[in-house]
């Protein structure tokens, strides 16, 4: 964190959104800077050395991706970009550019803020060295034995389930793209066949949720990809 | 010519592929084929039908005749029958083959017996063959029978060798291209055993006849007919193997034949022998008529006979043409020598010699080209001449018309006479009489460039007269004093007549040039008119106006619409006469009809359907002033020219209209998606702003008194709501523009019920969803987004009218090809008798409630779902409640994930 208040960039067209963007942000102790087009943005990137970027994909000067793609080649930075609702596409590539979570206008304050801070707890998370355990609601992850608990019962995992659910959670609270999950799980050459994912993750629901039809960990982001929940 | 190589000739391979390409999708057609009636042809296709509805087909018989027999009778137990259908005709109700009851009953196979039945006048075709073409067309395999003294080629062999003609005949090309032919065959002895007993049916006017037809040598010979026959096609079908695998190369490119027609009578006999060769020969053949100026002159029932031996002719297979010369032998040579003909076939005498210096022409053909084989064919036997043809009178087309009535114009030759006597007799003292014959004879050539040969002569004649009555002494008597005047009379008669005669010949030659000429230029001048026209009324004015002067014709256009319907309007539908049900045939078979053709030949008009490139694109209906122009094949050939000038400017017109359509459609759908994008984002903006404003108000220190805090929640409430609205209208807008693109990919139902629970969770609020779905449901093929939408549309329209406590349910049952996702709640149930209106645009289910919403919603679920070709309804559940059900069609998943990478 670069002193003794966490910065924040803005960067978005509209005035009024900024408006309350920052009111929400200072409310919580945020040191705020504005950028309203793609070119400023950038420029305040390297030169505000923000803590978190709240990016609009709509902006009429550029493309949010490659802001995005640009930003990543020398920074770490969380990014949350603002997309519109029908705008699946644009979630995905901006998300496969790199940025770490997305919210979908209208969104309120409440949304906003929390993004937020699961950005910045996953960046401490990360910093430091990878757990040997993990847990969320009931469940139990011990990655040293490899072995998976649910209510203090061992549940079986094949091996495709267990490194999907390792996946998600190197990547809890985020949300990884059909594209990233197939890539990295059954390698290039399938990062179409998005029928794999939904059957295993499917399997994975069954054995790791209360209901399956309605899960409360294994999230999915329609046409975007999954997210743990945690 | 090429020589004999050792592979297929390609083009003789093309055909074969073309035949068999035209084949596919077409019904095959078995002909059962016999020497005579009684041989058992209907009782031997109906053994064989019998057997194959034994095998599983579906069989019908269209039409067969008994003819009382018991044991045939026996046979068509238990078969379906189609009904005939029933026609008056003068008074009189007969029945008749219902082609259209077959068509629209469309069974496998169809028993139609008597190929050679004419059918009643008011039936579609004038014959029962064409009726089973349209049906082979149409995909029905055919099974039928037929006898050989029926086969058109045939017919006056077997009536002369009988002395009993028919009427009723099939043209060889059937035959010939039939898929199967079963011959049925009877020894004499036992058939005549069989009509002892009575078992063959004779008609009863026949029975006369029948003493003579079945007499053992007639069997024989007919049987003898019947058996070379299929045995002709037997080597037919030997030799298309052989092509199709080139066992042997076995096709002559030079067996070609031409043969040539007079006005005389035997022209029909020279068509069928014609027809006999070249089937032996497996060869092409053309059938000429050469128009010399002295056949001009023939009346007009002669022409209608080379008109119909010509039609004939086409009927058989030939290409006809009717060529103009001077030289008979001239013109066929040449015709000869450019379509590669090596063959002339000519009936003995088929143009007497007129004078004794004049050559038979097939002595001219071959001293004009000694290639050439000429063939000359035999008279016609007598005994079958009682094949009387009454036709119709057609109307004189008057070819001297222009040139004044026949009487006038001998009139005015005699009034020359006159004139040039009068105008002489004052010159008479100073002109010797040699020089007044001059005069005459000047008469003579102006006469004859004017109105003709007779005229000539006569002018030549009366003006012998006259001369040797005023001029030659002793003056006013026809008595001739000098002998030498004599000479001087012959000699004018001569040089008159000779005269006449080559002026005649000019004029003919001058005049077929004009026509010829004229025929090129209203070709020429159409092409360039129709070429500048941009609107389809164009192409109508101007095809109307230049048939109409060109063939003094009524025409009329029909084009087809996008339904493939020709329409009908003020404007082509005005005529009288003009069948619609005519026209559409025409067009969806893509075949002449009407007038002059093989269909409906009784109605006034022809109807020749426009081929362009792409499609049929409409049908040009014509009336010529003398119907008997539509049967000389060169007006029929400058007629089809002018209607496929028509077809492809009206396909040009139509293509510049789609591209301007397209373009059209283009710039609005750029317009509309612009405008969309900015609406979308116009509106959402604000509202975003809106909603984050307010719930920073609420945030701001000193916190607001209760009354405030209130107030900032419900104007986000409010705009939030605000913001589903409109992202509602934008998406109807969207789907309904067809401008929504579905994303299909294979989704789990659990997964979007999922998303769908949690979308909608706000407007469910704490409110429990009973969730049943089968653990085993498959992956189905659908836009997650939008189905998602469907779902959260359905759960909220649940959430707002059935109030909490009740519950809300979804379950989901797969079938083999679909699958069906149901909401279903415990509220106060759909309005009775409006189920299926919910799904329209802006209904609501309750119009006075207080529960919000404009009605998109449901709408909305269903353009989703319908474009997913699936289907969405409502219903009233038993215990109350209301139930909303959608089904998307499924497929076989795709392959399971490899659970090892």
């Amino acid at each position: 964190m670069s002193g003794p208040h966490p910065v924040a960039l803005i960067i978005e067209d509209e005035p009024q959104i900024r408006r309350f963007v920052r009111a929400a942000l200072e409310a919580e102790g945020w040191q705020v800077h504005e950028a309203a087009t793609m070119q400023q943005g950038l420029t305040d990137a390297g030169t505000r050395a923000p803590d978190v970027v709240i990016l609009d994909l709509g902006l009429p000067d550029g493309d949010g991706a490659a802001l995005i793609r640009d930003l990543r080649t020398w920074s770490q930075v969380p990014v949350i970009v603002l997309s519109a609702r029908s705008g699946e596409d644009d979630k995905v590539i901006a998300l496969d550019a790199g940025a770490d979570d997305y919210l979908t206008k209208p969104f309120g304050v409440a949304e906003l803020m929390a993004r937020v801070r699961a950005s910045m707890r996953r960046r401490q998370r990360t910093d430091g060295a990878p757990d040997a355990h993990f847990s969320f609601g009931d469940v139990d992850v011990d990655f040293t034995a490899r072995v998976v608990r649910k209510g203090g019962h061992e549940i079986h995992l094949t091996p495709i389930e267990y490194r999907l659910l390792g996946l998600l959670i190197a990547n809890a609270g985020r949300v990884l793209t059909h594209r990233h999950l197939l890539r990295d799980v059954w390698g290039p050459s399938h990062v179409e066949d998005t029928h794999y994912l939904r059957v295993h993750m499917g399997h994975l629901r069954q054995k790791i949720e209360d209901d399956p039809a309605q899960p409360q960990y294994l999230v999915t982001e329609t046409a975007v990809g999954y997210r743990l929940v945690v | 010519m090429t020589a004999n190589t050792d592979r297929p000739d390609p083009d003789a391979l093309l055909a074969r592929v073309q035949e068999s390409e035209s084949r596919q999708g077409r019904g095959r057609l078995r002909i059962y084929f016999g020497a005579s009636a009684g041989v058992g042809k209907t009782f031997a296709m109906l053994a064989a039908a019998r057997k194959a509805r034994e095998d599983g087909r579906d069989v019908v018989i269209g039409v067969v005749e008994t003819h009382g027999r018991d044991e045939t009778a026996a046979q068509l137990e238990g078969f379906a029958i189609l009904p005939r259908r029933e026609i008056t005709y003068r008074d009189r109700a007969l029945d008749e083959f219902d082609l259209d009851g077959a068509l629209a009953r469309r069974p496998e196979l169809l028993l139609v017996d008597e190929l050679a039945h004419s059918n009643v006048e008011g039936s579609r075709h004038p014959k029962r063959w064409q009726d089973v073409e349209e049906l082979l067309a149409a995909g029905l395999d055919v099974w039928t029978t037929l006898n050989v003294q029926h086969l058109e080629s045939l017919n006056d062999v077997v009536g002369g060798i009988t002395g009993i003609r028919v009427f009723e005949t099939v043209p060889d090309t059937v035959f010939d291209t039939a898929d199967e032919v079963v011959l049925v065959d009877v020894p004499a002895e036992e058939l005549l055993a069989r009509l002892a007993a009575g078992k063959v049916y004779l008609a009863q006017h026949a029975e006369r006849a029948a003493a003579n037809f079945f007499r053992k040598g007639n069997l024989i010979a007919l049987r003898e007919i019947a058996l070379r026959r299929t045995a002709d096609r037997v080597e037919d079908d030997v030799q298309s193997y052989r092509i199709e695998k080139s066992i042997v190369p076995l096709w002559k490119t030079e067996a070609a034949l031409l043969a040539c027609i007079g006005a005389t009578r035997g022209a029909e006999h020279i068509v069928r022998s014609a027809a006999r060769l070249a089937g032996q020969l497996s060869a092409d053949w053309h059938v000429a008529y050469v128009e010399t100026p002295a056949l001009q002159r023939l009346a007009s029932a002669e022409r209608e006979r080379i008109l119909r031996a010509l039609k004939l002719a086409e009927e058989l297979g030939a290409t006809t043409t009717v060529l103009t010369g001077e030289d008979v032998a001239a013109a066929l040579v040449q015709y000869a020598r450019t379509h590669n003909l090596s063959r002339v076939i000519l009936g003995r005498a088929p143009i007497r010699s007129r004078w004794p210096w004049q050559h038979p022409v097939a002595v001219e053909i071959g001293r004009l080209a000694p290639e050439i084989d000429v063939l000359a064919i035999g008279a016609e036997s007598e005994r079958g001449q009682s094949r009387s043809s009454a036709s119709a009178a057609l109307p004189d087309n008057g070819i001297d018309a222009r040139r004044g009535p026949k009487r006038l114009r001998y009139a005015l030759s005699a009034l020359a006479v006159a004139v040039t006597t009068l105008a002489a007799l004052p010159l008479e003292p100073w002109l010797d009489p040699a020089n007044i014959a001059m005069l005459f004879l000047l008469a003579v050539v102006l006469v004859s460039v004017r109105y003709g040969r007779g005229p000539a002569i006569m002018t030549s004649i009366l003006g012998i007269a006259s001369f040797d009555f005023f001029f030659v002494p002793p003056r006013f008597t026809f008595a001739v004093g000098d002998f030498q005047y004599v000479l001087t009379f012959i000699v004018m008669l001569a040089v008159g007549v000779t005269i006449a005669h080559l002026t005649a010949r000019l004029r003919y030659q001058a005049r077929i040039a004009t026509h010829r000429e004229s025929r090129a230029r209203e070709l020429f001048e159409f092409a360039r008119e129709l070429s500048g026209a941009l609107l389809t009324t164009q192409v109508v004015e101007t095809s109307t106006a230049t048939l109409g002067r060109a063939f003094s014709a009524k025409v009329a256009l029909l084009l087809a619409d996008a339904d493939n319907r020709l329409r009908f309007d003020a404007s082509n539908g005005a005529e009288p006469g003009l069948d619609a049900g005519v026209a559409q045939w025409a067009f969806d078979q893509g075949e002449p009809a009407g007038l002059a053709t093989d269909t409906l030949p009784a109605s006034t008009f022809q109807y020749l359907p426009l081929h362009a490139p792409m499609r049929v694109r409409g049908v040009l209906a014509i009336q010529p002033a003398h119907p008997r122009w539509l049967l000389i094949p060169e007006q029929r050939r400058q007629l089809e020219t002018f209607a496929s000038l028509i077809a492809i400017a009206i396909e040009r017109v139509h293509y510049v209209e789609v591209a301007q359509e397209a373009l059209v459609k283009m710039e609005g759908e750029r317009l509309r998606n612009s405008l969309l994008a900015a609406l979308s984002h116009d509106l959402r903006t604000p509202l975003t702003a809106l909603v984050g404003l307010a719930e920073t108000l609420a945030l701001t220190k000193p916190p607001l008194s209760p009354e405030q805090a209130d107030i900032a929640a419900a104007v986000r409430e409010e705009s939030l709501r605000m913001s589903t609205l409109v992202a509602n209208l934008l998406d109807m807008a969207r789907l309904e523009s067809g401008e929504v693109r579905l994303r299909r990919e294979w989704q789990s139902v659990e997964e979007v019920v999922g998303s769908a629970l949690r979308a909608s969770r706000p407007a469910l609020g704490s409110r429990s969803v009973e969730v049943a779905l089968p653990p085993d449901l498959p992956l189905v093929e659908f836009d997650a987004v939008l189905i998602e939408r469907v779902l959260a549309n359905l759960l909220e329209n649940a959430a707002k009218y059935a109030l909490p406590p009740t519950p809300i349910s979804i379950t989901a049952t797969a079938d083999v090809d679909a699958i069906t996702i149901r909401v279903a709640d415990r509220g106060p149930g759909l309005p009775k008798g409006r189920e299926a209106t919910l799904f329209d645009k802006f209904t609501r289910g309750h119009a006075e409630s207080a529960t919000p919403g404009v009605g998109l919603g449901l709408a909305i679920c269903r353009a989703i779902v319908e474009s997913h070709h699936g289907s969405i309804e409502a219903r009233n559940r038993d215990g109350g409640g209301a139930e909303f059900m959608f089904t998307l069609p499924r497929s076989a998943p795709p392959a399971a994930a490899p659970e090892t990478p």
